[in-house]
């Protein structure tokens, strides 16, 4: 009997994520003759971001529809999870290395008893079986790593796998069994305060526009949030703009803060120091703008441009503007 | 209140990493506390401050962990626990289980701990040891309050806030915003080398080996490749603006 592999796929504002689809791509990359993939979709109000998810599937997708599942919750999540871990006994569950999947993947390690790679870039199938890589210390260095137990956990870092295709028919979708009614929840979900609605998440965005120190004040992210925006990207931040109080800690990118990889990423009034380039070197297309020409993020970027980001960057988003509108 | 951090020693984030016959060179880097570690320490220490307690900061690691704990114990924890981990294979599984063997037969409020390492980055350890131990968790929390036997914390999940209440005893883990974390004072310092510091092998609390058998293993170790500097775009602000744009589009492809 071949193995059972179960992916963890994501809604958010209602739409299924981008990434779960790529930890579809891995599942599939990872399938042998006879293995069984399940696509799981816990939340609520799930019939669309179902339909599309059945749509990229040869197997089942299975739904956990409940409204204690509309906003995650480590306690509910888990819950709603152990019966279904325990039904299906999975060999191998692959989910998004998102703040969902980062907090859900070790409970469901724990419960598997089993063994976990996280944040994974890459993967290959060798004669020593499967292998993951993987950044340490975010990026400074990388490791290939391999499961030994019988069963595993891996997470996958956003925009670094391609999306799974849409395949000839649609899974069916299996409502699972209310499994979270019955025991009453310790946690309660007090209030949420929603403020990246309709923004693009940070590691799931193809283009980061990011300032530094050289941004100056928070009025100052204003002309990145016009280009980030034209490039239907996000904005992300230096520790340094962090620090000075330009910004959220929710928007910093590096050793401290987040990694990651887009397609392009524009560095604004960013010197470079390494705890940031640990963050955002791994990005496909790097372009430094700032008036210090031997800053060093001059020296991993592809196109460098010395001067005033205040001048500067509403120069490219009219231009940028321009071009995609001839497109 | 009985208060327990759990941190790790890393190195500190402005070492460059050497790879050095498989391994990453240790000579000469400078050790820290864990960034995100380093909060839970201060939230627990601002913790016992307004409610009372002692604050106990465990760390499973080698030997040199014990300048972090010390570090901890001068920012004003009451009591260091070093467990050592030296000459064991093991993984974030095995880290998990000597953990919940610890915090088994202890009382205890509150576990804080780290979102993640800035070093393994794979952010298990805590989550892991809360499940084991069957109570509650909140991660990535910014802020946090205590009142009666519940917790309330407000826990960043994609830079939406959400606000959480569970009863205690719990575990959370800190993100970057939750506190501003002291330095040790001098009198901080000194006192430190008068707290009591324990240390404990695998075996004294009931772990085995076998127990701590990892469950992944790395194959290769290696640099990323080394980006090279580009070009520097010429000309006026706006010359330079069209140009990048479009080697964009012609020589990187992007559009």
């Amino acid at each position: 009997m071949g193995k059972r592999m179960m992916v963890v796929a994501e809604t958010k504002d209602g739409k299924l994520r981008q990434v779960s689809l790529e930890a579809l791509h891995a599942a599939y990359t990872l399938k042998e003759e006879g293995d069984e993939i399940i696509a799981v979709l816990p939340g609520h109000g799930l019939d669309a971001p179902a339909r599309e998810l059945a749509g990229h599937v040869e197997g089942r997708v299975i739904t956990l529809d409940h409204p204690d599942l509309k906003t995650y919750s480590a306690e509910a999540y888990y819950l709603a999870f152990s019966r279904l871990l325990d039904e299906d006994q999975p060999d191998l569950v692959l989910l998004g290395h998102t703040a969902v999947g980062r907090d859900l993947a070790p409970q469901l390690a724990a419960r598997l008893d089993a063994g976990q790679i996280s944040d994974v870039t890459a993967l290959e199938i060798t004669d020593e079986g499967a292998l993951f890589t993987r950044p340490l210390f975010a990026g400074k260095a990388f490791e290939k790593k391999r499961l030994t137990g019988s069963r595993g956990v891996v997470t996958l870092r956003p925009n670094n796998l391609p999306p799974a295709g849409p395949v000839a028919s649609p899974a069916e979708i299996v409502p699972a069994g209310d499994t979270v009614s019955g025991t009453p929840l310790q946690t309660v979900i007090r209030d949420i305060v929603r403020k990246t609605t309709g923004k693009v998440d940070l590691t799931e965005a193809k283009v980061v526009v990011s300032g530094g120190r050289g941004v100056k004040s928070a009025d100052g992210f204003k002309p990145l949030e016009e280009l980030a925006e034209v490039l239907q990207g996000a904005v992300g931040a230096s520790r340094g703009a962090c620090d000075a109080g330009y910004c959220d800690y929710a928007l910093q990118i590096g050793q401290t803060g987040k990694v990651v990889t887009p397609e392009l990423y524009i560095a604004c009034g960013i010197s470079g120091a390494i705890q940031h380039l640990a963050g955002m070197s791994q990005s496909r297309i790097i372009i430094a703008i700032n008036k210090d020409p031997e800053a060093p993020i001059f020296k991993i970027a592809d196109y460098g441009i010395v001067g005033d980001l205040f001048e500067v960057v509403p120069l490219l988003t009219r231009e940028f503007k321009q071009t995609l509108s001839r497109q | 209140m009985d208060l327990y951090v759990i941190l790790k020693q890393t190195f500190d984030t402005e070492e460059k990493i050497t790879i050095e016959g498989g391994e990453i060179r240790e000579d000469g880097v400078k050790h820290i506390i864990n960034p995100y570690d380093e909060y839970a320490v201060e939230e627990a220490i601002r913790l016992k401050e307004r409610h009372g307690g002692t604050v106990t900061a465990v760390s499973v690691g080698p030997e040199r962990a014990a300048e972090a704990l010390r570090t901890a114990l001068a920012m004003g924890a009451d009591e260091a626990v070093l467990i050592s981990d030296d000459g064991i294979r093991t993984d974030e599984s095995g880290v998990a289980a000597l953990l919940a063997a610890y915090f088994r037969d202890r009382r205890f409020d509150f576990i804080l701990g780290g979102y993640f390492s800035v070093d393994n980055g794979a952010g298990q350890v805590a989550v892991r040891l809360a499940r084991l131990l069957g109570i509650p968790h909140v991660s990535a929390i910014v802020k946090l309050d205590v009142s009666g036997d519940r917790a309330v914390a407000v826990r960043d999940a994609e830079g939406d806030s959400e606000t959480v209440e569970l009863p205690l005893p719990a575990l959370f883990t800190a993100q970057q915003g939750l506190n501003e974390p002291r330095y040790p004072s001098l009198p901080g310092i000194m006192k430190a080398k008068k707290k009591p510091f324990q240390r404990l092998e695998p075996g004294d609390l009931g772990v085995s080996a076998a127990d701590l058998a990892p469950k992944t293993e790395r194959t290769l170790l290696f640099a990323p490749p080394k980006r090279q500097a580009g070009r520097m775009l010429e000309g006026t602000p706006n010359e330079q603006a069209v140009e990048l744009v479009s080697l964009l589009k012609t020589e990187a492809k992007f559009m």
